[in-house]
């Protein structure tokens, strides 16, 4: 099966065919980037139903405190922290950035730049497997007598240092470990998608003839290479702490806590839009094919992108506003933060924009796009509140955080997430989802999110704060108006997780049974649409040339209203 | 078995994709080298005492160290230079000749670091010391990755394949002799 | 709530609650102005037989100008509520009025100990009164607190003050409140802190000078003894006592 010579570049045949390969080489030891991206899917998946159900055991705690949670049981003080630690954790690098970035990124970077693979195959391999690995060492954590870390996610020493205040010591040095290695595989990660995009281009394609999910997620991989070494030395300092009785963090033998919590959110904050510009990526994918629209202002997007990924390393201490920071430095924060919030702004806008004009029709990818743009401005203008210095002496650390960031992330890792697997899934898997259901699964599940979070968004201007697991022990915050806000929330996550499994039976059903689908079924412009459906290993049996950019759509004097890249002039 | 696909012999940025990487590898190791460092030189300036302990390492161990890599460093590039010649047996040589450089390297850190724990001055011993130990060791651990990777591929080199390769872990072993060069004043000449 | 995001017993709760309504009516505008906009679009430019999209590249002057104007005026804006919320910041935290009496404030896993200095008006003296879970402060006064953590991070939240501080161990934080309303607030811990992060209450009970002073008086001679008050008030549910200290 070795194939140790490489074919020139001039649109000959691609890869030699393999051998028929075991069920092992093809599916668990794949070298070939679109198995990978389902590798890291399907795991990004299953880490996002372990983690709803953590968000089911302790929403349901807090609508109905001391109950036994059907399905688990009483929820213990400590087990709820370690619920609401491992839920924020899971989301975060076990599900939006392995879906987004690894499972995304992977399926389409080669695709979409017209190459037959990865730049280093073999490095793709190894990073998935060390990301699988860290998967099982955080699941195993939650499992060690003394049960999960429970110190939140993000982990403050000395708390997350010594076992005699944590009572977790297994628990956390294995959350720790995981999280490194977590790191260490999507820098690997990230070597493939910015080395591909930049050096394994088709001939013809220029920079900006790349499309816009490339660049952000390509992006987004320089973001978290830039970002997250601190937190890797943070790390390593956490664990020696933990196990070799340093005292990097401990102030009591000329160590310093605060040290933590800078390595911690140097890398927290454009953590945030490594996440965060994939998504937009996506979003801005579907809007252009589905409105039949060239991306409004495309090289004034990509130059706001690269300008919010490098703000975003300037405002890090809004974390931090009332940890005890010099309080002169806030005022420089909060400059900072508030400025990053107009680059977003006008991504945001010129996304509004790109509608102008169009001819728009709502398919079910384009009901997801649409709707991340909707709630993620909520998210988006309730960060003026907490980037407010003044303001956020009140709101740190209260639901109304949570109620903001959920009103990012959710839209980022779930609708985004739902925005692309309905659109790519024709050329994933050679099939069609169900309309109907996926217009269903999308209505059941938008509406109840914000039944949970405007909720929040009041309990915490009200002064609820976080990370407790039963309020009734606070007078002020156990008020019957107050505790029905609470047990709303809950019912509408109650209600939004029923409406899962009709997009999981959705997607597996249509995966094996789906009508079948052509290559372009959207009548989209980027390469990925000039494969067949599912591609097969190489991807195209003679590679593309580009003739132009990916969002000539409805060009006057054209008969149709798209032009594929591919297409001689 | 090798996995060769057309992606990586493309190179539309204009450079060679394994040079590309490395540079990209390298960037992502310097924000991990500075967060230790700069967290390192931050906590020395507020505690003075520190230089006390510091008095304590050997410089004549770390200047011999900062010799040795800097001469592994130049039979590295020779390796560089015999493999642009097409000679990837002498090129291996010079591989295994640069990790011979880091073995030597890793036997003085060795005998060092004895030495220091029989004093007493152990990674608990203190703010300077778990510093000290953190950062020499965290670079140690790339010498050893490093002199890893370079066997493999001065393994293929011998065999005249892949010479491409010398020159990336030539590069990827400048930037571990560049970090030493760091640390050798910030830890051991800084009293 | 539509006026105040609770009750309000500082002098600085109102500023703090001005800042949120400021901010609110501001971003109002913009987030209403975009979605309405956004839901227009969507409608006016929605499929219809036989028209087609438009090539629309977005360098067009006269549609630029969508994009530029808001963006200027976002700027305006987020110059404004800078100001406003610096102005906010530089009182409590930048401020350090003279005070009237200096309190000290520790958490720890998992209690808030308070000292109050006693009539002689100074900590760490025999008269000074030791309460746990529990914080007896009069109306009117300027107090300054000293916020110290035994163990790991804590945070000595008030909202009724609108106050926020985390608590480092190994250093002493100093700030500020004025009390304005009498009555009986919450004190939280707004930094997980372990196990019974979520136990970790007290009670902040703001008195008239009259009885403050009788508080006093009645546990200055106690010195250092515990002084919770057990008179009931109307709300107290399952408020225990303090866990045992470490």
């Amino acid at each position: 099966m070795a194939h140790a010579t490489t074919h020139g570049d001039h649109g000959g045949p691609a890869h030699d065919a393999h051998a028929p390969q075991s069920f092992f080489h093809k599916y668990l030891w794949s070298t070939d980037h679109k198995t990978i991206a389902f590798q890291y899917t399907f795991t990004g998946m299953a880490m996002a139903l372990i983690g709803a159900f953590m968000a089911y055991v302790f929403r349901m705690q807090l609508a109905y405190p001391g109950q036994a949670v059907p399905g688990y049981g009483v929820v213990t003080p400590n087990q709820y922290n370690a619920l609401v630690t491992n839920h924020g954790s899971i989301m975060i690098f076990w599900v939006a950035m392995p879906v987004l970035i690894a499972g995304f990124g992977n399926y389409l970077i080669p695709l979409m730049v017209g190459a037959d693979d990865m730049v280093f195959p073999r490095i793709n391999r190894l990073s998935y497997q060390l990301f699988l690995l860290s998967a099982l060492v955080l699941l195993v954590s939650l499992f060690v007598p003394g049960g999960g870390f429970g110190g939140a996610w993000t982990a403050y020493p000395p708390l997350s240092a010594k076992q005699a205040f944590n009572l977790t010591p297994l628990g956390s040095t294995l959350w720790v470990i995981a999280v490194a290695i977590e790191f260490v595989a999507f820098l690997l990660g990230g070597i493939n998608f910015i080395v591909t995009a930049m050096n394994a281009r088709a001939p013809g394609m220029k920079a900006f003839d790349v499309p816009i999910v490339v660049w952000t997620i390509v992006i987004a991989s320089l973001l978290f290479m830039a970002s997250v070494g601190p937190l890797i030395a943070g790390a390593v300092m956490l664990l020696f702490d933990q196990l070799l009785g340093t005292s990097f963090f401990d102030p009591n033998r000329g160590g310093d806590p605060f040290l933590w919590q800078h390595l911690f959110w140097f890398f927290g904050h454009p953590e945030v839009y490594v996440v965060l510009l994939p998504a937009m990526g996506i979003v801005a994918e579907i809007m252009t094919v589905f409105a039949r629209k060239k991306l409004f202002a495309y090289k004034l997007v990509v130059y706001t992108f690269i300008a919010t990924g490098v703000l975003s390393f300037f405002v890090w201490a809004h974390h931090q506003f009332v940890a005890g920071i010099d309080p002169r430095m806030a005022n420089v924060f909060t400059v900072t933060t508030l400025l990053i919030s107009v680059p977003i702004a006008e991504m945001c806008f010129a996304y509004i924009a790109t509608l102008y004009g169009g001819s728009i029709t709502f398919s079910v990818p384009m009901l997801w796009a649409l709707s991340f743009m909707a709630e993620f401005l909520i998210g988006g203008v309730t960060g003026i509140y907490l980037g407010a210095s003044g303001l956020d002496i009140y709101l740190h650390d209260t639901y109304f955080v949570i109620a903001h960031f959920h009103y990012t992330f959710f839209p980022i890792a779930i609708i985004g997430t739902m925005a692309g697997i309905t659109y790519w899934f024709p050329k994933m898997f050679g099939r069609f989802m169900n309309e109907t259901w996926g217009k269903i699964h999308f209505w059941g599940t938008i509406i109840p999110f914000n039944g949970i979070f405007i909720p929040l968004f009041i309990l915490g201007a009200m002064g609820e704060h976080r990370r407790v697991f039963d309020y009734h022990n606070f007078p002020h915050l156990a008020t019957p108006e107050m505790q029905a806000m609470r047990v709303v929330a809950t019912v509408s996550l109650l209600i939004m997780l029923a409406f899962q499994p009709i997009f999981l039976v959705n997607f597996i059903a249509s995966m094996f049974r789906g009508p079948k689908a052509p290559k372009n079924p959207w009548r989209a412009n980027t390469l990925e649409w000039t494969a067949d459906s599912p591609p097969p290993h190489g991807n195209w049996s003679e590679m593309p040339t580009v003739y132009r950019g990916p969002y000539e759509y409805s060009v006057p004097g054209r008969s149709e209203d798209y032009w594929p890249q591919n297409e001689p002039a | 078995m090798s996995v060769k696909t057309i992606a990586t012999t493309r190179s539309a940025a204009g450079l060679p994709t394994g040079r590309l990487a490395i540079w990209w590898v390298l960037v992502s190791e310097i924000v991990i080298f500075g967060g230790v460092l700069v967290s390192y030189v931050m906590h020395r300036l507020g505690h003075p005492e520190w230089a006390a302990e510091a008095a304590h390492t050997n410089t004549w161990a770390g200047a011999t160290n900062t010799l040795v890599l800097l001469s592994s460093s130049l039979s590295a590039v020779l390796a560089h230079q015999a493999a642009e010649h097409g000679d990837g047996p002498r090129a291996a040589k010079l591989l295994r000749l640069t990790c011979l450089g880091g073995l030597v390297f890793l036997i003085i850190k060795s005998f060092e670091w004895t030495h220091e724990i029989r004093e007493g001055f152990t990674i608990q011993a203190g703010g300077f010391w778990q510093y000290y130990y953190t950062a020499a060791g965290l670079h140690a651990f790339h010498v050893i990755a490093g002199m890893c990777i370079m066997l493999w591929v001065a393994n293929s080199a011998s065999k005249n394949e892949d010479l491409h390769r010398v020159e990336n872990i030539g590069i990827y072993w400048h930037f571990v002799d560049i970090v030493w060069i760091f640390l050798f004043p910030l830890l051991y000449i800084a009293k | 709530m539509f006026h105040q995001l609770g009750p309000d017993a500082a002098s600085f709760s109102a500023d703090t609650d001005r800042l949120f309504w400021l901010i609110t009516v501001i971003v109002g505008v913009f987030f209403f102005a975009a979605e309405a906009m956004f839901f227009w679009l969507m409608f006016r430019f929605r499929a219809r037989p036989g028209v087609p999209g438009q090539y629309v590249t977005g360098k067009e002057k006269h549609l630029k100008r969508w994009l530029n104007v808001p963006h200027a005026l976002m700027l305006v804006c987020d110059v404004v509520i800078v100001v406003a919320a610096v102005r906010v910041w530089v009182l409590v935290k930048q401020t350090l009025p003279v005070a009237d009496r200096t309190i000290r404030v520790v958490g720890q896993q998992w209690a808030w100990t308070f000292t109050d200095p006693g009539p002689d008006g100074i900590l760490d003296t025999e008269d000074d009164v030791r309460t746990t879970d529990q914080l007896n402060v009069e109306v009117g006064k300027t107090y300054r607190f000293e916020l110290e953590a035994k163990d790991v991070l804590h945070s000595f939240f008030v909202p009724a003050f609108r106050l926020k501080q985390d608590a480092i161990p190994g250093r002493t934080y100093t700030g500020w409140f004025r009390p304005t309303r009498t009555g009986s607030y919450d004190i939280l811990c707004a930094q997980m802190c372990g196990m019974g992060h979520g136990m970790m209450g007290a009670k902040l009970i703001v008195a008239s000078a009259a009885d403050h002073a009788a508080w006093l008086e009645l546990h200055a001679a106690d010195g250092a003894l515990s002084a919770v008050d057990t008179t009931p008030t109307p709300d107290s549910t399952s408020a225990q006592p303090a866990v045992a200290t470490r």
